[in-house]
């Protein structure tokens, strides 16, 4: 079984990526299964077990981060990918927070970041663009040349050994190169290790301190001039 | 790898049947345009070529360089890219000042002189524009035509690519003779997405689309060399009106004769 974890921010395209994907990859008689990791609302999961007949299913992280959740399901997404006779799982999550990555090692870690998103954008993303694998660059229809040689100079500013790859997936241009990678992927190794380490510290919002004000918090703290401090036993 | 020639070999058009012009050459120094109407597939033919297509694209095309298919994982260092894509985009989403992203291209490019670079391209640029471009500007608020003069201006001097394609060059009221004069001091190969018939008569030869697929393949002859030239001369008196009535004067019985005059000469 081989793991393919697609990250990015809302609207990138993460999911049309993947369809591209999932087609080349059903041409070349893989049996890849699809799991969409989201808050609130996802229907890719119908979509793509309507247009492509793959084992597919949704969950909802609800109160938890995406990646967070991840995280707390990834080993039974696998099972359910293995009893499901799969030979890739792709695992497309909304992961928002952007201090953790949701890369497992053993795995594949595919970003996927949309070429309008401003220059500034491989610089404001942290972990889930510098421990991934590949950089997706999504929509480069939508921009000159100048500025797409420039975006890819500040993905690998932020990242330098990533393999990038320019795609405007919605027409399928730039999809084989991804596949390509994706066929070299090791087999996931139990037990599963996240690639990056956890942000810094418990959270006493996570657990359920409301109001507002260092004061009322404790862990890892900072005041707004960036001195970080710590509070606790 | 030095680039002497660049082919365009056939795929198929939007009803699916294979083009009728086989493959067509690009070799250093040649002029091409590309012409037909609106949404004929135009752009997608230069896109074809930016990407080096190899039969993965919706066209089916196939690009080879000196006569050699070129692998698909293949991808050029981008400081070395041979190919410089001018877009019909007339806005820039990238949220820098004019200056920094040049810089930032520049060193993409492997400049070595970076500040002489970015004067270089803003002087460039600045010859097409109606408002001179200042480096402070943010991109995003460069207007329709300086952002075209800047992409141009930016393809030629910073991109310095041996292949350069110009989508509607003509748009967004940029100088265009202006900018065809300038750019033939570059020996390069130039390929012109254009509906201007002074641009297109004034390359080597024209590919004709239809449809999504390339109709016809026609060289410049001799008679349409001459007919190029007159056509300037009406883009001219086109441009003398033009700059008139920018600068806010009333044309008159008598201007608009004397304009005409220089017609016949």
């Amino acid at each position: 079984m081989k793991l393919v974890i697609f990250a990015g921010p809302p609207t990138c395209g993460k999911t049309t990526v993947i369809k591209q994907v999932i087609k080349r990859m059903l041409k070349k008689n893989y049996k890849p299964s699809y799991i969409k990791i989201d808050v609130l609302f996802a229907d890719e999961d119908e979509n793509i077990r309507n247009e492509f007949h793959i084992p597919s299913r949704k969950i909802y992280s609800g109160e938890l981060c995406p990646d967070h959740c991840n995280v707390v399901i990834l080993d039974e997404a696998v099972e359910w990918a293995e009893k499901s006779e799969s030979d890739y799982l792709f695992v497309e999550t909304a992961g928002l927070c952007l201090r953790c990555s949701p890369y497992v090692e053993n795995s594949l870690g595919v970003v996927v970041l949309e070429a309008t998103s401003g220059m500034n954008l491989p610089r404001k993303i942290g972990p889930m663009l510098t421990l991934a694998d590949i950089a997706v660059i999504t929509k480069i229809d939508l921009i000159s040349q100048a500025e797409r040689e420039v975006f890819r100079y500040r993905v690998l500013e932020a990242a330098s050994e990533i393999a990038i790859v320019e795609s405007n997936a919605l027409y399928g241009i730039g999809i084989d190169p991804i596949v390509k990678i994706i066929e070299k992927t090791n087999d996931v190794e139990h037990p599963m290790f996240l690639k990056g380490n956890p942000p810094v510290g418990t959270c006493t919002i996570c657990v359920g301190k409301k109001e507002i004000g260092a004061k009322n918090h404790f862990g890892v703290l900072r005041t707004m001039e960036q001195d970080l401090f710590y509070v606790g036993e | 790898m030095e680039i002497q020639k660049i082919t365009v070999l056939n795929g198929c058009g939007k009803d699916g049947k294979m083009e009728q012009v086989e493959r067509f050459d690009l070799e250093m120094g040649n002029i091409i345009s590309i012409v037909g109407p609106t949404g004929c597939g135009k752009t997608t033919l230069i896109n074809d070529i930016e990407l080096f297509a190899n039969r993965n694209t919706p066209s089916g095309r196939q690009i080879l360089i000196n006569d050699e298919v070129i692998d698909d994982d293949f991808s050029f260092d981008p400081k070395k890219h041979p190919i410089a894509l001018i877009s019909q985009h007339t806005n820039f989403l990238s949220d820098l000042p004019v200056g920094e992203f040049l810089k930032i291209h520049g060193t993409v490019r492997g400049a070595d002189d970076i500040e002489q670079i970015i004067n270089e391209t803003l002087e460039f640029a600045n010859q097409l524009t109606g408002e001179a471009i200042i480096k402070d500007t943010a991109m995003t608020e460069l207007s329709g035509g300086q952002t075209r003069s800047l992409l141009i201006a930016d393809a030629v001097i910073i991109g310095n690519s041996p292949i350069i394609l110009l989508d509607e060059i003509e748009n967004a009221g940029i100088h265009r003779s202006k900018a065809l004069e300038l750019l033939k001091n570059y020996k390069k190969i130039f390929v012109f997405v254009t509906h201007d018939p002074h641009i297109a008569l004034s390359s080597d030869y024209r590919i004709v689309m239809k449809n999504g697929g390339m109709q016809q393949l026609i060289a410049t002859n001799g008679e349409e060399k001459l007919a190029a030239a007159e056509l300037k001369k009406i883009d001219d008196v086109m441009l003398t009106f033009r700059a008139q009535i920018r600068s806010g004067k009333i044309i008159t019985n008598e201007i608009l004769k004397e304009n005409i005059k220089t017609l016949s000469n």
